[in-house]
């Protein structure tokens, strides 16, 4: 690893002015990408703003209505916490099926979704829960904030805060891991909301995206039988050694169905 | 920078540069040599160590980082001469060939016992996901962690993270 200077702020107006510096600076969470990217040198900044100081920045606070979870909040953390597992147990579900225990133990949900891995599971909750990440700066919805490949709405100097996540009606989350990374090669995350049912796709494509064909089928009927026939497009999807777009277009519906008959058989046990 | 970290007990003081991995720091300025670098890339868990109780890679974690930290490494799991439960049943259960990876499995494995109230063979499978072995196949690991978890259970005092 190259060398670099280590900053550990313990407030937030101190990682702004230390993020304005001209120099290649780099903000460390979790540090389960950033490190080893470093170690390859596929990152090589000037300095690193360590946000492992600033108390304020870790926990979950939950009412009837919002769950929300500080960004240096850890995975391990996001799957035990009871408010997560009360409120949006799906997503308690799926931080405990990031990566591996050590991964959950250090890595972060702010992390996670300032570096929008397409493969990554967190995107999918925040799209299909229509969540809201606040920043230093402003509050922005998922929707605007995922913008392609490893990329964000984000400015230069902005850091993730928090994600507030509005409890849906209900909500699973299904994915496919590739054999040798554990990353999802399909993730599909099902909620359903007094708006509707949304449905948003990790790991088909370059970017998190939401399914709307197979929410307007399941708006019709909500039921695993209503995807039955159903084939998702191959156009866009990823294409590569890990699988081709047709195979990653099939796992998008059987993941689907899974996920809706998650839900259908849960709420049928209440 | 200047950081403060209890390793094994022990209070450490060190003035470490930004980019000296915990691995590196317990390897090579403390002498810890019980922690394995094997993959250097995050994957294989031969590094594992606890961080305020907590099992970590030591190989993706800043020693800057820790600064006012907890460290625990195999070489503190027991007092010298003697064997934590976990490391017993590894022994009993021949949880191992070459033993590259025994440290970070145990050390992965002690975590496992205290976050899990009812260890099941499945469940310790699952955990596992972050530690690698290339000469057992398991089948002899996860007999020991489950070994090791039941006379956690029965040891007062033997979670000492």
């Amino acid at each position: 690893m190259r060398t670099f200077e280590y900053e550990r702020p313990s407030t937030l107006d101190s990682v702004s002015a230390a993020l304005a510096s001209d120099r290649d600076v780099r903000v460390l969470a979790g540090g389960m990408t950033l490190i080893p990217s470093m170690k390859m040198r596929l990152a090589t900044p000037d300095t690193i703003v360590d946000l492992g100081g600033i108390p304020e920045l870790v926990g979950v606070t939950a009412d009837d209505e919002v769950v929300a979870i500080g960004a240096m909040t850890t995975h391990a953390r996001v799957a035990g916490s009871e408010e997560v597992r009360r409120s949006i147990p799906a997503l308690a579900e799926l931080a405990g099926a990031i990566g591996d225990p050590q991964v959950r133990n250090r890595g972060t949900i702010g992390g996670s979704v300032a570096n929008n891995d397409p493969a990554s599971d967190y995107p999918a909750a925040l799209l299909a829960l229509n969540a809201t990440v606040h920043t230093n700066r402003r509050s922005v919805p998922a929707a605007s904030f995922f913008t392609g490949m490893f990329e964000t709405a984000l400015d230069v100097g902005e850091i993730v805060t928090r994600v507030s996540f509005p409890v849906p009606l209900s909500a699973a989350y299904e994915k496919f891991r590739s054999p040798a990374s554990r990353y999802a090669l399909v993730g599909v995350f099902v909620a359903v909301t007094r708006e509707g049912v949304r449905v948003a796709v990790t790991g088909a494509a370059p970017c998190v995206f939401r399914a709307t064909t197979i929410e307007s089928t399941l708006a019709e009927r909500f039921g695993p039988d209503a995807l039955e026939n159903f084939r998702f497009p191959r156009e866009g999807l990823n294409d590569d050694m890990h699988g081709d777009a047709a195979y990653r277009a099939h796992l998008v519906t059987v993941l689907a169905r899974k996920a809706v008959g998650r839900i259908v058989a849960s709420s049928g046990s209440r | 920078m200047k950081v403060n970290i209890t390793v094994n007990d022990r209070a450490v003081t060190a003035d470490v540069p930004g980019h000296e991995l915990l691995s590196d720091f317990l390897r090579d300025r403390l002498g810890l040599t019980g922690t394995h670098v094997g993959c250097d890339t995050s994957q294989c868990g031969a590094c594992v160590v606890h961080v305020n109780g907590a099992s970590v890679k030591s190989c993706a974690t800043l020693a800057c980082a820790l600064d006012g930290a907890t460290v625990r490494t195999i070489e503190g799991l027991s007092a010298p001469g003697s064997l934590h439960p976990m490391q017993k049943a590894f022994h009993e259960n021949h949880g191992l060939q070459c033993g590259f990876c025994t440290p970070g499995m145990i050390m992965s494995a002690v975590d496992f016992a205290t976050v899990t109230p009812a260890p099941t063979a499945e469940a310790a499978r699952r955990w596992l996901e972050g530690n690698l072995c290339r000469c057992t196949g398991y089948q002899n690991i996860v007999a020991a962690v489950l070994a090791g978890s039941a006379a956690m259970q029965t040891t007062e005092g033997a979670r000492s993270t």
